[in-house]
């Protein structure tokens, strides 16, 4: 049983998914990542964080990255989790989701990065809750920015400000 | 405080906590709190319906079993274990939440919660939203096609469904084949790229488990068995999570 944040960042490691960030050296902008607690705190510790910030680093620039406090295993749970999403409890759930929204708006991060979709589906809802603003994107879709293949109908999840950056094969648009 | 002083029954009686601890290694550490509230500061349901970690572990502890049976809070506590992170003796209060969930009536439980459980034991597929293997294979396929003949350089791409003996075997959340097809293609030019020998499978694809979000021990079970032996029947040595 193993993750694929794990994987993400060996195959980086080795040379096999060639990501930069220069797509983002001009553009300057920020991402924070969110520590999914089933895959940080519950399974796999800090060591799979650090891959996960190697990751994120790589694909976004190290300068463009803020990490949020507290972070790693000591990270505050987003309230998606726990099947929260789905109990009916809402007005609990965005309270319970504050605390999060204001530490992801305290980086001043035009962007939180969430590897799991219970957090992806809570913290995109705290956003727009709270009024933070701040998008919220999977890792995959970075990842393939970087590389330079991410195609004009994958950019779900992306604001204006990225859905004309780097487009692999723009004439497919739909 | 105006309130009336809470009464403890003077019976003695096997309770809630003591059954809970019988199931944990240690006993959870159910017995060692120093009532220091670590727990509760940093927990972001501390609060909601008058209610915390310590608080919840106390009344327990007091045998205040009709309480503990009551408290909708046990569907607001996300079981995130940053409390037995940040507790001194490691006590496993998510276990006591857990336990507490699975007191109820499961036609009691959320009614989203039970939902999803159920879709997922309609079939193979173990997929929350229901959603059927020959479902899933189409739009695997589908997609893949699509994206095979507009972006060329991806023309050697797949995205295998029971691939016996390859190395990984991906689970998949359930949201992206029913809700949002595109997005599960960047998931596979990385594989592509990284040169991954993978596959999904046709039984126990679907990534989410919310039977064990309702504590239906039984129910989990049969879908974690469900993936995991597809994973083993498929001879694939890596259980991957994409999550």
């Amino acid at each position: 049983m193993k993750n694929i944040y794990e994987y993400y960042a060996k195959w980086i490691r080795e040379g096999k998914l060639k990501v930069n960030s220069d797509w983002n050296k001009d553009l300057k902008v920020k991402f924070t990542v969110q520590d999914p607690c089933q895959i940080v705190r519950k399974s796999y510790g800090d060591p799979i964080a650090e891959d996960l910030r190697y990751v994120v680093k790589a694909v976004v620039g190290e300068e463009n990255f803020i990490d949020m406090t507290p972070n790693r295993s000591n990270n505050f749970c987003c309230g998606g989790g726990g099947g929260f999403l789905q109990s009916g409890y809402k007005e609990q759930r965005l309270e319970y989701g504050r605390l999060k929204d204001e530490q992801i708006q305290v980086t001043g991060a035009d962007y939180c990065i969430a590897g799991c979709h219970n957090c992806h589906a809570q913290i995109h809802e705290l956003s727009e809750h709270y009024g933070g603003g701040y998008g919220v994107v999977h890792l995959w879709t970075l990842i393939c920015l970087s590389l330079g293949i991410l195609g004009p109908n994958e950019r779900e999840y992306l604001h204006d400000d990225l859905k004309e950056v780097n487009v692999f094969h723009p004439e497919s648009a739909m | 405080m105006a309130e009336q002083p809470i009464k403890l029954g003077a019976e003695r009686k096997t309770t809630f906590l003591e059954k809970v601890k019988e199931l944990l290694p240690e006993g959870g550490n159910l017995n060692l709190c120093l009532t220091c509230g670590a727990c509760s500061s940093g927990c972001p349901a501390t609060g909601l319906e008058n209610m915390d970690p310590r608080k919840f572990l106390r009344m327990a502890a007091l045998g205040m079993d009709e309480e503990i049976r009551k408290s909708e809070w046990v569907w607001m506590c996300s079981m995130c274990q940053r409390c037995i992170y940040v507790c001194p003796m490691q006590i496993n209060i998510p276990q006591l939440v857990y336990n507490a969930r699975a007191l109820w009536p499961r036609e009691e439980r959320p009614k989203g919660i039970l939902g999803s459980c159920d879709m997922a034991l309609r079939n193979d597929s173990c997929s929350a939203m229901g959603t059927s293997p020959e479902d899933f294979e189409f739009v695997v396929q589908d997609v893949l096609d699509e994206y095979r003949e507009a972006q060329p350089e991806f023309a050697d791409m797949e995205a295998p469904i029971d691939k016996q003996g390859a190395e990984f075997f991906l689970n998949q959340n359930s949201r992206e084949p029913v809700t949002e097809p595109d997005e599960m293609v960047p998931l596979w030019k990385i594989l592509h790229l990284a040169g991954a020998d993978w596959t999904y499978g046709s039984k126990g694809w679907g990534g989410e488990n919310y039977c064990m979000f309702l504590a239906d021990d039984d129910a989990w079970k049969h879908l974690t068995t469900t993936t995991v032996k597809q994973a083993d029947d498929l001879g694939c040595p890596i259980y991957l999570n994409t999550e």
